[in-house]
């Protein structure tokens, strides 16, 4: 089952080892700037996919998910285990981590169970030979009966031998074997195997391992052969495991690896427990006291270079003077060419690395292609509705999200260091204890603080989530960590709140919308786990990968591949709902093109006045008159993607200019930072303050952008779920605004609020003791 | 002496003599290298008090003190 049509033919391998065993980059250099990533069938797990081509022969390499083991517990487990199994690869290259034989060779003795050509990758060689250890894999080679080429997937030795002895066995067919020794066990084994053999099952040493382990896929599979499994296990018995079949296996495995292979490693130091690098780095970054301010100053850190316009504060401290000041900038206008790049990097204090790469990228790239394109179109001679379709529909919405490229790429750019370097793995080991009191685990904090970059990827990385609920609880929460395309809503807004009615700080109404959406996690996730999504607090069983410096080469790969998925995005579904939207603006029901100025009687205008009352209690329905609609359609925007809210606004303005209404005296609706379009807004309908909050903290809780529901709807797999899961977000995002809306306006309606959240609580409460009484 | 993983201190070292719990994390334990006869030393405690960290057959694991519980290890 291929989906492109042009692979029938090709030789397939699969990759397949430990995470942290050099699987990626192994991949990357086998594979090159073929690689593309797609998704597993059924799943949205990344599966990525490439062509090596130095063999007689193009080979399409597949990479499969980072494993321990081939029991199906984690979806990542089944994914690999069904992919050898169902997709039958010509070959699997089982990678394996030279400096961690033992517990490598755990998953190689479970594939060589398969009926599959194998070849064993011993990689990081490098790091084992220098500290002048031998490996003798010859001997690895006799014992396995599988080839075992020495590589090093860093420094690209040994690939091509890897792949030329990969292609041989490729070409031959091979049986499965086993390594368990034990007589009796053997002998159960080899009974149910020739069971299945008359049953024509495929694979059938690896079918009757897992089925005298008693493994849930299998039992359900075979039904038939289990019988004869619980006939021998009641005549036989083993002392030390009684019943145990999992525990006897798993034992004979490693039983069978630490006789075989102590030996083919020789190592120069005895010493094992002596400190290496890695080791007193963690001794620092894990410390009792000192470890949890460090893990907070690397997360300020991040966000102060990715988001700060004032590097280290040397502006604040230092008073430095602005490019205004010193005569550069006439009226924000730069005096010649060199003030503009000079005004990317500098105004009265140094930006950060984030907002350097975003000003030239915005300012100077984006910004200045995009105002020729719109010039282009303006003098093209088109018909009016043609040229407002393409310049303010197309070109500006595929503008406003290319313009978040850059702080989602240095974001990620960031993650991809800590996770690359292992810091991200202690982060969790740190922050377990405090994850459990939510019913959680550590685990959950990569994906959700990948959040605040983008829900998407977020929402992929929770498959590292071996419990299903936690997975679902954690992948509902998600969105409430601000995303990157949501901050330009929060900045926009407060701009204009502070703008309008001189009231707080734009930094510090930001900073609390941020907090807010923390807390409406820990809340929703609080009250779903005691609910809903009950159960055990997930297991925490996790590895602790030596720390090393990322790889650039990895980390660029890694952030073109986000950098592809997002210009995809802008160029589809963005693209796609600024045109829909544009046209619902600009057509009547009885599909009239309509001028700006009678946006009244456009289609969307007429839907949102239908929904306007609905949102009262959230401040931005009924009690705005006649414009009031144009806040039910930027959320509606929203819904397709968070970028369309401001720009939005920006849309609505110009045509709300055309009313004779609006006055856009002394405004810059076109301006980048969407404040004066917010503006426009507030002078058109008089909304008030607590509605604005109300108005951010409903975008920011509520459904989220279309790629982020498609993605939440994959990885939930479940369609109950799934709707579960919209109707949450849209019960949470009404119920947090209605309580900012409200309270904000009449403070007394917070006892109200209080006694209802008591009331909720004491039930839900009451109801599980009554649950576990019974 | 036997005690559970659980109660180990820094440094102390110990060989898995049995693996009990419920399915999915005795699984997970086996899978990761914890069965009898294998030797783990305590290294560390997180900052909070819990998980911890060990040292198994060449590499570093974190587990929570529950789950570590499960294992019944045996002292020299």
């Amino acid at each position: 089952m291929r989906d492109d049509g042009d692979k029938i033919t090709m030789l397939t391998m699969a990759l397949a080892g430990n995470p942290n065993s050099g699987k990626t980059t192994l991949f990357n250099s086998l594979t090159g700037s073929t690689a593309h990533v797609g998704n597993w069938p059924g799943v949205t797990v990344d599966k990525k996919e490439g062509v090596y081509k130095k063999c007689p022969e193009p080979i399409a390499i597949i990479d499969l998910p980072g494993i321990y083991s081939l029991s199906p517990y984690t979806p990542e487990e089944v994914i690999a285990r069904n992919y050898i199994l169902d997709e039958q690869p010509d070959c699997v290259i089982n990678i394996v981590d030279a400096t961690n034989l033992e517990r490598n060779l755990y998953l190689t003795t479970q594939i060589l169970e398969i009926d599959v050509p194998v070849v064993i990758a011993l990689n990081m060689i490098d790091a084992v030979e220098k500290v002048g250890d031998k490996l003798d894999e010859k001997a690895l080679e006799k014992a396995l009966g599988v080839p075992v080429v020495k590589i090093s997937a860093l420094k690209e030795t040994g690939l091509d031998e890897l792949m030329a002895r990969a292609y041989e066995v490729s070409k031959r067919e091979r049986l499965g074997k086993t390594v368990i020794e034990d007589a009796a066990v053997r002998h159960l084994i080899g009974d149910v195997k020739i069971a299945l053999d008359g049953q024509n099952v495929k694979d059938p040493l690896f079918h009757a391992v897992k089925l005298v382990e008693c493994d849930s896929i299998e039992v359900e599979m075979h039904p038939s052969a289990l019988k004869t499994v619980e006939e021998f296990k009641k005549t036989h018995s083993d002392g030390i495991f009684g019943d145990d079949y999992e525990a006897l296996i798993a034992d004979a495995r490693y039983k069978y690896i630490s006789k075989n292979f102590s030996s083919v490693i020789k190592r120069k130091n005895e010493d094992r427990m002596k400190m290496t690098s890695s080791d007193k780095a963690d001794k620092v970054l894990t410390h009792k006291i000192w470890g949890i301010p460090i893990f907070l100053l690397i997360l300020f850190a991040i966000f102060h270079l990715t988001f700060s316009e004032d590097l280290l504060y040397l502006g604040a401290i230092f008073g430095l003077p602005s490019l205004e000041d010193l005569g550069l900038t006439v009226d924000g206008e730069a005096i010649n060419y060199g003030v503009r790049w000079l005004a990317c990097f500098y105004d009265g204090a140094v930006f950060s690395p984030g907002v350097i790469i975003n000003n030239i990228w915005n300012d100077m790239l984006v910004g200045e292609l995009f105002g020729f394109l719109e010039g282009l179109v303006e003098n093209s001679g088109m018909a009016d509705w043609a040229i407002g379709l393409v310049n303010n529909g197309v070109i500006e919405g595929v503008g406003s999200v290319l313009s978040f490229l850059p702080p989602i790429l240095v974001l990620f750019l960031f993650f991809s260091i800590l996770e690359d370097s292992g810091y991200m793995a202690r982060i969790a080991f740190i922050l377990d204890r405090m994850f459990r009191r939510f019913g959680l685990s550590g685990r959950a904090f990569m994906p959700m603080i990948m959040g605040f970059g983008c829900s998407v990827p977020a929402m992929i990385n929770t498959r590292t989530l071996a419990d299903d609920k936690e997975r679902t609880a954690t992948i509902r929460v998600i969105p409430f960590f601000s995303c990157g395309a949501k901050l330009p809503i929060l900045t926009a807004v407060a701009g204009a709140v502070v703008a309008v009615f001189g009231i707080g700080n734009a930094d510090v109404i930001t900073f609390s919308m941020y907090v807010l959406g923390i807390v409406a996690a820990i809340v929703s996730v609080l009250l779903m786990r005691s609910t809903t999504l009950s159960g055990e607090t997930p297991p925490f069983i996790m590895e602790l990968p030596s720390y090393h410096a990322p790889q650039f080469k990895n980390l660029m790969l890694h952030l073109w591949d986000k950098a592809k998925h997002f210009i995809k995005k802008a160029f589809t579904i963005i693209m796609a709902s600024t045109i829909i939207i544009w046209v619902l603006t600009h057509f009547s029901f009885s599909w009239q093109f309509l001028a700006d100025e009678e946006i009244n009687q456009s289609i969307l205008a007429n839907i949102s006045r239908f929904v306007q009352p609905v949102l009262t209690p959230l401040g931005f329905g009924s009690q705005l008159g006649e414009y009031g609609w144009v806040f039910v359609v930027a959320a509606v925007a929203g819904l397709i993607a968070k970028e369309n809210v401001i720009s939005t606004f920006a849309t609505l303005a110009a045509c709300l200019a055309a009313v004779a209404s609006l006055s856009l005296a002394g405004l810059d609706i076109e301006a980048e930072d969407g404040v004066d379009a917010v503006q426009a807004m507030i002078n058109a309908t008089n909304v008030t303050v607590p509605a604005l909050i109300a108005f951010i903290a409903f975008n920011m809780t509520t459904i989220p952008c279309f790629a982020a529901v498609g993605t939440a709807r994959s990885e939930l797999g479940d369609k109950k779920r799934f709707n579960g899961t919209l109707i949450f977000w849209l019960a949470s995002s009404y119920i947090i605004a209605s309580m900012i809306y409200t309270i904000g306006s009449w403070w007394w309606t917070a006892f109200i609020w209080a006694a209802v959240i008591a009331i909720v609580v004491a039930v839900i409460v009451m109801r599980n003791k009554k649950a576990a009484l019974k | 002496m036997e005690k559970t993983l659980d109660l180990f201190s820094p440094t102390e070292t110990g060989i898995v003599k049995t693996v009990t719990g419920e399915g999915k994390i005795k699984r997970r334990l086996f899978d990761m290298g914890i069965t009898p006869g294998a030797q783990i030393t305590m290294r560390k405690k997180a900052p909070l008090g819990d998980p911890i960290e060990v040292t198994l057959r060449g590499y570093e694991l974190t587990l929570r003190k529950t789950e570590a519980s499960c294992v019944t290890m045996e002292i020299k």
